[in-house]
């Protein structure tokens, strides 16, 4: 089959390469057409890996060469950071990568896409046809079966489902933020992502909270009027980080009596903290600070290390039915070649002897059949053994020892 | 014929139970099981009481196992009607044992079996217990909810939610579908209690104990839905209400177990 991966990830390759290495969708489209033009070729690049799948003659060499022009450095130093892979070992990988195992964050989703499009953007083959379908086929298995994507995986997004938990749907729900920073910006993104609406935005530079406010559609307000809002809204984030408590117990008390019971949920992205602590003891107020918020992503991400491991045998599955599948690739053009080539012979030596015995058409008919059973037979038990070695890794070995030991010649190879 | 369907029923909701365990551990096939398990259960336990009511002179659910019997497809029933999505997976968890449970104390004190004689003959006293029935079942399903309420608000407060993040249903959801399981079974509770009334004054007799712990379950249901829906109450406060109103529903449901049915 001669599958060859060539790449470089950030498994071992600091990002001031792999930004070099990097490839953009377009641009890896066309690196594919050129590389196919002696087979077939993809190119899987992302802010984490760059890899060129390829099938065909001297893969490694041309993969090589396409990723030096690419990153422009030296072929000494390429070869220290890239892996080469090949057949089941680079199909396993990619298997791998689908699934989002050999990512940063285990089980993120957004590598299945950027192997989907890769896929798309590719020159295939019936080899990477198959291995890319089966490695989404695979991807999307892992997902569904296991909880590996499940729960968060950075702080902003921790702090979305923590609120979704609360409220179900953020569709409808209200959010204020109050300080108009980069990370409020990060978990307002977060928020609104899933349906959140971003109301207001309060801030000690009403310019600031106006453009802000004005990004997410919401409201700038001063600082000073943030207390009155809190009846109005579901979400509180608080990221000043100046000095001194932006709300009290006091405040938020106040506030829940005109809530007829709807909780509240705050998060304090501030350093030092901007809202007092003891907000979290009312009923119906739930306050998560940072440190809160980190801890819940720790144990999400180790909960995801945990699934991990059933992750990882769903992938071996996909890896072993493309073994399979590889492997009668090569066995059933052999078992074709076979039966043809006897079927050929036993044809032309029956044409012969017809001449020379005379027979009459019921006898050539009894003569054809015991032929043709006896070809039957002869190859009955080498068909099964090889059906049984393309089913365990050896089955290629087979195929080309019967190509040799009945002189086939690759030509029916497909 | 019962048996056939009794020995099925069962093991379709221990098999649910199991699976809703298993679920638990690893989300995925074993939550699928578990739903059909329900619904395979519940299909088998309704053809089971199909075939009791046409064997039956009468209501055939009048001892207190065969109430028990109603009273566990009831539960089901209810349960039905929005507890199999994903996210109400670890309701299942609490309510599919105990339904196996009830369901083989039913069959132990043979109310699963063909029904004989009883002397709930008339449509009055079929809508006194049937609804009663109803709204229990409906106060299990809904005490169910803030328990749930109150496990899961318990570890947001306690910043462990662990595993809890996208499979179990929020807090809101939680509290709002209590809300509205009382909402429907009170006005159940109301008519069936008026049935009752009803039939007192018409033969005459007293109030009992019984009577009045069932009134004073109707007192606290109609206290929350006048505070959950007017004083604007909700969070714990209505939880722990709703398992107060469930604690005189044992009571209730125990005490017609020994004075009605022994």
């Amino acid at each position: 089959m001669n599958l060859t991966l060539v790449g470089l990830s950030h498994q071992a390759t600091p990002i001031a390469v792999r930004e070099r290495a990097f490839v953009p969708l377009p641009q890896a489209a066309e690196l594919a057409a050129e590389l196919a033009a002696e087979g077939e070729a993809v190119c899987l690049s992302t802010c984490n890996r760059t890899e060129l799948y390829l099938v065909g003659d001297e893969s490694e060499r041309r993969a090589l060469d396409a990723l030096a022009a690419i990153s422009g450095l030296p072929e000494d130093e390429l070869r220290a950071v890239v892996y080469r892979l090949t057949d089941e070992a680079a199909a396993l990988h990619l298997f791998r990568v689908a699934a989002g195992l050999d990512s940063m964050v285990p089980g993120e989703g957004e590598i299945l896409g950027q192997v989907r499009s890769a896929f798309e953007a590719g020159s295939t083959g019936p080899v990477l046809d198959r291995l890319f379908r089966q490695a989404l086929h695979g991807g999307k298995k892992v997902r569904a079966e296991t909880a590996i994507a499940e729960s968060p995986a950075s702080v902003s997004s921790a702090a979305a489902a923590l609120a979704q938990q609360v409220f179900g749907q953020l569709e409808g729900c209200r959010v204020m933020l109050v300080g108009a920073g980069h990370v409020a910006e990060l978990a307002a993104r977060s928020l609104a992502a899933r349906g959140a609406q971003i109301a207001f935005v309060a801030n000690r530079s009403p310019e600031r909270a106006e453009a802000l406010a004005a990004r997410f559609g919401g409201t700038g307000v001063p600082l000073e009027g943030a207390a009155q809002r809190l009846a109005e809204i579901d979400v509180l984030v608080a990221s000043t980080g100046a000095p001194g408590r932006a709300f009290g117990r006091a405040e938020v008390e106040g506030a829940l009596r005109g809530r007829k019971g709807r909780p509240l949920f705050l998060i304090d992205l501030a350093v030092p903290r901007d809202l007092d602590p003891a907000i979290h003891e009312l009923d119906g107020c739930f306050l998560y600070d940072i440190d809160d918020l980190e801890s819940v992503v720790a144990a999400s991400l180790a909960g995801r290390r945990r699934e991990a491991g059933r992750a990882e045998a769903i992938v071996a599955e996909e890896a072993d039915r493309f073994r399979d599948w590889q492997a009668s690739r090569e066995v059933v053009p052999a078992i074709a070649s076979l039966r043809a080539w006897a079927e050929e012979i036993r044809a032309a030596e029956l044409a012969r002897a017809r001449g020379r015995l005379g027979l009459s058409e019921s006898q050539h008919a009894a003569v054809e059949s015991v032929t043709a059973q006896i070809v039957n037979k002869l190859l009955h038990l080498p068909t099964v053994r090889l059906k049984e070695a393309a089913a365990g890794a050896e089955g290629g070995g087979y195929a080309q020892a019967v190509r040799h030991l009945f002189g086939l010649g690759d030509d029916d190879k497909r | 014929m019962v048996e056939l369907l009794f020995w099925p029923a069962l093991v379709a909701y221990g098999e649910a139970a199991v699976a809703y365990a298993g679920d638990a551990r690893r989300p995925g096939a074993a939550g699928r099981l578990a739903i059909w398990g329900v619904r395979l259960g519940w299909l088998l336990q309704t053809a089971l009481l199909i075939v009791q009511a046409a064997r039956a002179d009468g209501f055939p659910w009048a001892t207190w196992a065969g109430s028990l019997n109603l009273f566990v497809w009831l539960v089901v029933s209810v349960y039905l009607v929005w507890g199999c999505r994903t996210r109400y997976r670890l309701l299942g968890l609490a309510v599919m044992p105990l339904v196996a449970v009830l369901l083989v104390l039913a069959r132990l004190g043979g109310g699963t079996g063909d029904a004989g004689n009883s002397d709930y003959s008339t449509v009055f006293l079929v809508l006194h217990v049937g609804l009663l029935s109803l709204a229990f079942a409906a106060f299990t399903l809904a005490a169910a909810l803030s328990g749930l309420y109150l496990w899961q608000e318990s570890r947001l407060k306690g910043r462990r939610p662990g595993g809890l993040l996208g499979r179990a249903p929020s807090l809101l959801t939680l509290e709002t579908l209590s809300a509205r399981t009382i909402a429907v079974a009170v006005p159940a509770l109301t008519v069936g209690i008026a049935a009752g009334l009803l039939r007192l004054r018409r033969e005459g007799g007293g109030v009992d104990a019984l009577m009045a712990v069932t009134f004073g379950a109707w007192l606290v249901y109609a206290a929350y839905l006048v505070l959950r829906y007017e004083a604007g109450w909700g969070g714990r406060r209505t939880a722990y209400l709703a398992l107060v109103g469930f604690a005189l529903v044992i009571v209730a449901r125990v005490g017609l177990q020994l004075t009605h049915f022994s």
